[in-house]
């Protein structure tokens, strides 16, 4: 008995290594290693040429020089702001391809949502601003049409950038969500409204809970996009965007200062991890369960 | 005040091609179990749904409880419906699909889990409140779907084929079960189905539906015994269907039967003769189709051994169909071929037949019907 069935455990553990090796060889090579690299670089403190002690300092910076704090907080709750946006939109789109617009129609309606992701993230920000600038397009007609006295600066604000986050995260949004609203069988909807449920009712007591699996993946992509984005924030937003990303560029790449670079990531890391989980536990979630039925 | 809760007049609804509903007119008595029956694509559920408000009506009124539901929604209608799949919350336990209706229209929580847990007791399911809806069995789920309605004391209750996804064992009590629940509560129930064996069982009053239109409308017995067209015939229970063309239809016929209606004789394309009550005038010459109830038939070895006075058929049985009180033996007619079905007495007499014995066969002419045969359908036998 135990001669017969060990070779075959033992085939099925070895086909399932041999699956699972590419997920962890990426796992560990890409993602794990520069991560303990970056952990060791954040723990020490420069102290004369190629002279390093551990130290807690790039910590200690952070929390005593306001401007960190500072951006890091405004990054948090833009981030926050964008994914409640995006989920607000998508939310109307979602249903409209899953349940309004079904068949051939509903997969239109969803190509047209996927064609601007076609062109390059990079290509497409610009677009935004060649629209937005004092001297773009959409300026110009505001002032043509007499509701701005003369073209204004529509780049550089707080709502472009918010515009320019929730347009690049709504397709995130729009899959999770679509699939989750597909699989919400119709006849529950009717159900609900032959018991006498309105339609706020029949969208708080049978839509949402259904669909909240989806919801909440939608809402940990497009959050944790948001707030690692750099490009977006960067070209809409100009100096004054303040992103903490862009924080970490310039400790890494223009002052050179890799620890404080290592320890602003970190930072990030542990806010995107406390906010996830935070939302898992508010919405009554686990993290698995989302992911599976998503 | 009426005393119908549901009345419909000249109901119609069109979708592009076809007539789903057509200028139908019926009620449904106070506390009556009433059934539409009807092959699928009769129009059966669109006529349910527009009862339901799910869809508008194209012309006509519907009426329940004595009011207009002309542009009254769904949720404002005092019907509630039992869904084909039942629709239960997946997301709520038992007593929170049952306490749903309640919570909408504000009733405090403590009432509705009160009187939730109340409905469920009375449906057999004391102490499920708690449980998930993915825990009960098809049967329980069932009762669950008829108490989360019947909680909120509608006027009518409507029933999309809710047997449809049991298993033949559990439909069999489940028929029964909903017949002793409609009785309980009083409630009045519009049933859907296009098993005529529900229908029958279940119904005060059932209407046979056929492309938009009742063909019936009657008590079962009205139906089984005495169809009013060929579809219904055909439709409610088994028959044997023979087409032909009336030869005789004169006086002597019907009085040597002593029959209260009219008798004719039948002959077929290939020359069987048999014959039958006519339903509606006819003449000699008429194409016409003619049913014959498997149990109206009398089967004997010779015969002799066959009731006095009624034309016999000569047959050889092709084979037996056993299936307990339901069986039955498949005969061909001795000079066509053409297949004869007889439901075999309880008796056990004809318990040692074997494929290929000669056999006589009679039937009474008048528990026999013919209808004029409908345009198209004279071709060949059912």
């Amino acid at each position: 008995m135990l001669d017969a069935a060990a070779p075959g455990r033992w085939t099925a553990r070895l086909n399932l290594g041999l699956l699972l090796a590419p997920a962890l060889l990426w796992l560990g090579a890409l993602i794990v290693l520069p991560h303990v690299e970056l952990g060791v670089l954040s723990f020490r403190e420069r102290v004369g040429p190629r002279q390093y002690v551990p130290s807690l300092a790039q910590y200690r910076t952070f929390f005593t020089e306001p401007l960190y704090w500072h951006v890091f907080l405004r990054t948090a709750v833009m981030s926050v702001l964008a994914t409640l946006m995006t989920l607000m939109l998508a939310f109307p789109i979602a249903w409209t391809i899953a349940k309004i617009a079904r068949g051939r129609a509903g997969s239109l309606l969803f190509i047209l949502c996927l064609i601007p992701f076609w062109v390059s993230e990079t290509v497409r920000t610009l677009g935004w601003m060649i629209l937005l600038r004092e001297s773009g397009v959409l300026p110009a007609l505001l002032a043509k049409l007499g509701l701005t006295a003369v073209p204004v600066e529509l780049l550089y604000h707080d709502a472009t950038i918010m515009v320019g986050l929730v347009y690049t995260s709504l397709l995130f949004m729009l899959i999770p969500l679509i699939s989750s609203l597909e699989s919400l069988d119709n006849s529950l909807i009717e159900a609900a409204y032959d018991l006498g449920a309105g339609g706020f009712a029949i969208l708080r007591t049978i839509v949402i809970p259904h669909a909240a699996p989806g919801i909440t993946a939608g809402c940990i992509i497009v959050f944790m996009l948001t707030l690692g984005n750099y490009l977006t924030p960067t070209l809409l937003g100009g100096k004054n965007s303040q992103w903490f990303t862009e924080q970490i560029y310039t400790q890494f790449i223009t002052r050179f200062n890799w620890e404080q670079g290592a320890a602003f990531g970190f930072l990030l890391l542990a806010l995107s991890t406390a906010l996830v989980v935070t939302g898992l536990r508010l919405t009554g979630q686990r993290f698995g369960d989302v992911m599976r039925r998503s | 005040m009426s005393d119908n809760d549901l009345e419909a007049a000249a109901v119609s609804k069109r979708f592009s091609d076809h007539t789903a509903v057509d200028s139908l007119s019926f009620a449904v008595a106070r506390g009556s179990f009433f059934s539409i029956l009807g092959p699928s694509g009769c129009g059966k559920t669109t006529l349910l749904r527009m009862i339901a408000g799910f869809i508008a009506p194209d012309s006509g009124d519907i009426a329940i409880g004595g009011r207009s539901m002309r542009g009254v929604a769904p949720n404002r209608r005092p019907v509630n419906m039992v869904f084909q799949q039942l629709a239960l919350f997946p997301m709520m336990s038992v007593g929170e699909n049952v306490a749903f209706g309640l919570a909408r229209r504000g009733v405090e929580r403590a009432e509705r889990t009160r009187r939730a847990a109340a409905m469920l007791e009375r449906v057999g399911l004391a102490g499920a409140a708690q449980k998930r809806v993915d825990e009960l069995s098809g049967g329980q789920r069932q009762r669950v779907a008829i108490a989360r309605s019947l909680v909120l004391e509608p006027t009518l209750l409507l029933l999309d084929e809710p047997l449809g996804a049991l298993d033949l064992k559990l439909r069999e009590h489940m028929k029964i079960e909903l017949k002793q629940l409609q009785a309980a509560f009083g409630t009045t129930f519009v049933y859907i189905t296009h098993d005529q064996s529900e229908a029958l069982v279940l119904s005060d009053h059932v209407g046979v539906m056929s492309q938009g239109r009742f063909e019936q409308l009657g008590t079962p017995q009205d139906l089984y015994y005495r169809p009013q067209t060929p579809f219904v015939a055909g439709f409610v229970g088994a028959n044997n269907r023979i087409v032909g063309r009336v030869t005789r239809t004169d006086a002597g016929l019907a009085a040597a039967h002593a029959s209260t209606g009219p008798v004719v004789e039948i002959t077929t394309a290939d020359g069987w003769t048999i014959r039958a009550r006519s339903q509606g005038a006819m003449s000699v010459g008429d194409a016409v189709e003619a049913f014959v109830r498997p149990e109206v038939a009398s089967l004997g070895r010779a015969p002799q051994e066959l009731p006095g006075g009624q034309p016999s058929h000569a047959g050889d049985v092709q084979s037996v169909l056993f299936d307990g009180a339901n069986s039955a033996v498949l005969l061909s007619e001795r000079a066509t071929r053409r297949e004869f079905r007889i439901a075999l007495p309880q008796t056990g007499q004809f318990s040692d037949l074997k494929p290929g014995e000669s056999v006589a066969f009679s039937f009474e002419p008048e528990r026999a019907v013919c209808f004029p045969a409908r345009p198209g359908a004279a071709g060949q036998d059912a």
